[in-house]
């Protein structure tokens, strides 16, 4: 079956990989219900730990666990898990390269209702400057299933960065994660968009929408890191833009690592992403991402404005 | 490899030991950790030599005790033990903090042999036995995990975190040990920011506490003999010291806490070690 919510599809992935594999433990920190820890749990009581609102202690009995040949994966939300933690991460995980995967849970503007204390606008930007770390944010509950498979055959500290909230596939179920690997999902000569996570959504609809205007090839870049800048140039081949789009900060994610990977041979660029500001509260998602100027639109509007500017 | 029988003189002995390769990896002319390593060079000495089970020829060995050193900026004290136990030569410690050096400035899981992981952001080390000690209970391991931290590092909040994790999962393969000096790298611990009162606080979060002399290695041993036989919950040594014990220019002074040795003050310790 198909599913609509990367949370569900993480927390099922976990209990299906979970039977064959008895080294995978899970941790949550009192969320375990909205992470979908719960499903491992109920699973898997012995191998799921409890470890009450503590995320910083949850984080560093997750690397002692790897310590002891388990496969951990510690679950929060991504300002918790990401963010508190990062300290730990650091230290333990990151420099000593355990095998510990983070879930950034609610990641982005998903979490609308919570607003900018639990909106992780920078949870990218974190961890990917962290040496040793791996960074994943699946487009969606199909690709969230076989990112998290590829998490547990890699060996080394993964963090995981997920959606809160249902919405529609866009990549095909069952297709082999490959980490560092981006998938071109429509072809397009003009402009490429490089996007992320639910975005890449949006980024199908952009082009779309532009079709017989531009050609605009839609490029679903699932690792943050480690990025080659071969593959990412590769992978936009011939067209003369880029336009990148993220739930995230624009400073530090998905725009700036695709830059970073092009800045030798350059190529004109537009970031669709929050504006280096935090989130706000919100009664739907598409309303606090449309606030923050996330939207089909935003993007049609940055290829446009690309498109004028060579 | 089991350990071999030590009498009290013997592990006296090598605790003397770890202080002469404590003072051999600081050498002369650049600051080391001499204060907080000689304070709990008899408890390291205990563990190493008398109760850990652990083989110096393979020290990723299956069923093994493990030590973390919470308070790893004293990380020559952990390496001094581990060069006499014949992880690697006692000549590499002069080495230590050299560029390209297997002996960083803090533990490295992945440049030493012998250590468990990487410690130092005070107030982690706790955290990280907790994880091996559920780690080795799923596996059915009578082994046990050993935390050394200091008594100035109980200001981290993280610290009362895997205390409270600890007994709240009954974790009794897990034994602490509070190297309580103090005095930390600004001042007296009761001035800087009191940690006290420790017994109290251990045990109101669930821990079996035991008090003693942390530079009597008789207390030493029989304490962590006595952690063996408490069940149903965590055991917390608290080990009175004294910062710097055994060079008589160091003992008690908070400047010795990190500072270079001149080659005159190097050979004092020396002597007064031998």
């Amino acid at each position: 079956m198909s599913y609509q919510n990367q949370r569900i599809a993480y927390g099922e992935t976990l209990v299906a990989l979970g039977k064959e594999n008895k080294d995978i433990v899970v941790l949550d920190a009192d969320l375990g219900a909205s992470t979908m820890g719960k499903m491992f749990e109920a699973a898997y009581p012995e191998r799921h730990i409890e470890m009450g609102i503590a995320e910083a202690n949850m984080t560093s009995v997750a690397a002692g666990l790897a310590q002891t040949g388990k496969i951990p994966f510690s679950n929060s939300f991504a300002v918790f898990s990401g963010g508190r933690a990062f300290d730990q991460i650091r230290q333990t995980i990151a420099i000593g390269r355990l095998d510990v995967k983070i879930c950034g849970s609610s990641s982005g503007l998903s979490d609308f209702g919570d607003g900018a204390t639990h909106q992780a606008v920078e949870d990218m930007a974190i961890m990917r400057a962290i040496p040793n770390m791996t960074v994943l944010c699946p487009a969606d509950a199909n690709e969230t299933v076989e990112a998290v498979k590829a998490m547990v055959e890699m060996d080394g500290p993964c963090y995981i960065r997920l959606n809160r909230n249902d919405y529609p596939n866009v990549t095909e179920e069952g297709k082999r994660f490959t980490i560092g690997q981006p998938s071109v999902l429509r072809e397009g000569t003009d402009v490429a968009v490089c996007a992320t996570g639910y975005m890449v959504g949006l980024a199908l609809q952009a082009a779309e929408a532009l079709e017989g205007e531009l050609s605009v090839k839609v490029i679903d870049v699932s690792t943050i890191k480690p990025m080659d800048p071969e593959v990412i140039r590769r992978a936009i081949g011939s067209c003369r833009a880029v336009v990148t789009a993220e739930d995230h900060s624009i400073v530090g994610g998905l725009g700036s690592a695709i830059a970073e990977a092009l800045c030798e041979d350059p190529k004109p660029m537009a970031f669709v992403g929050i504006k280096d500001t935090f989130g706000c509260s919100g009664h739907t998602y598409q309303e606090v991402l449309a606030y923050h100027g996330l939207t089909a639109e935003k993007i049609v509007d940055a290829v446009r404005k690309l498109q004028r500017s060579y | 490899m089991g350990q071999e029988k030590r009498s009290i003189k013997e592990l006296e002995d090598k605790a003397r030991a770890l202080r002469r390769n404590v003072v051999l990896s600081i050498g002369v002319g650049v600051a080391g950790h001499l204060g907080g390593a000689c304070s709990a060079a008899d408890i390291v000495a205990a563990l190493y030599f008398y109760k850990m089970e652990h083989d110096p020829k393979d020290p990723k060995k299956e069923d093994r005790d493990r030590f973390l050193l919470s308070k790893g900026h004293v990380a020559i004290l952990q390496y001094a033990a581990l060069a006499e136990a014949g992880y690697f030569p006692v000549e590499d410690l002069k080495t230590t903090k050299s560029i390209g050096s297997y002996l960083q400035g803090h533990p490295d899981v992945r440049k030493t042999p012998g250590i468990e992981a990487g410690t130092g952001s005070l107030g982690q080390g706790l955290s990280i036995g907790l994880g091996m000690a559920l780690g080795m209970r799923m596996d059915g391991s009578t082994r046990k995990v050993y935390v050394l931290l200091g008594d100035g590092e109980l200001a981290e909040g993280q610290v009362w975190e895997a205390a409270m994790a600890a007994s709240h999962y009954k974790v009794d393969n897990l034994v602490a040990i509070v190297d309580r000096n103090g005095l930390q790298a600004n001042g007296k611990t009761s001035d800087r920011m009191n940690t006290e009162p420790l017994r109290q606080k251990w045990e109101s979060f669930g821990w079996k506490a035991l008090h003693i002399n942390g530079n009597a290695m008789e207390e030493v041993v029989a304490a962590l003999d006595a952690a063996d036989k408490i069940k149903g919950q965590p055991t917390v040594i608290l080990a009175d010291t004294v910062k710097g014990k055994g060079i008589g220019y160091a003992e008690n002074v908070v400047g010795f806490h990190n500072r270079a040795l001149t080659r005159e003050l190097y050979e004092q310790a020396m002597q007064e070690l031998a």
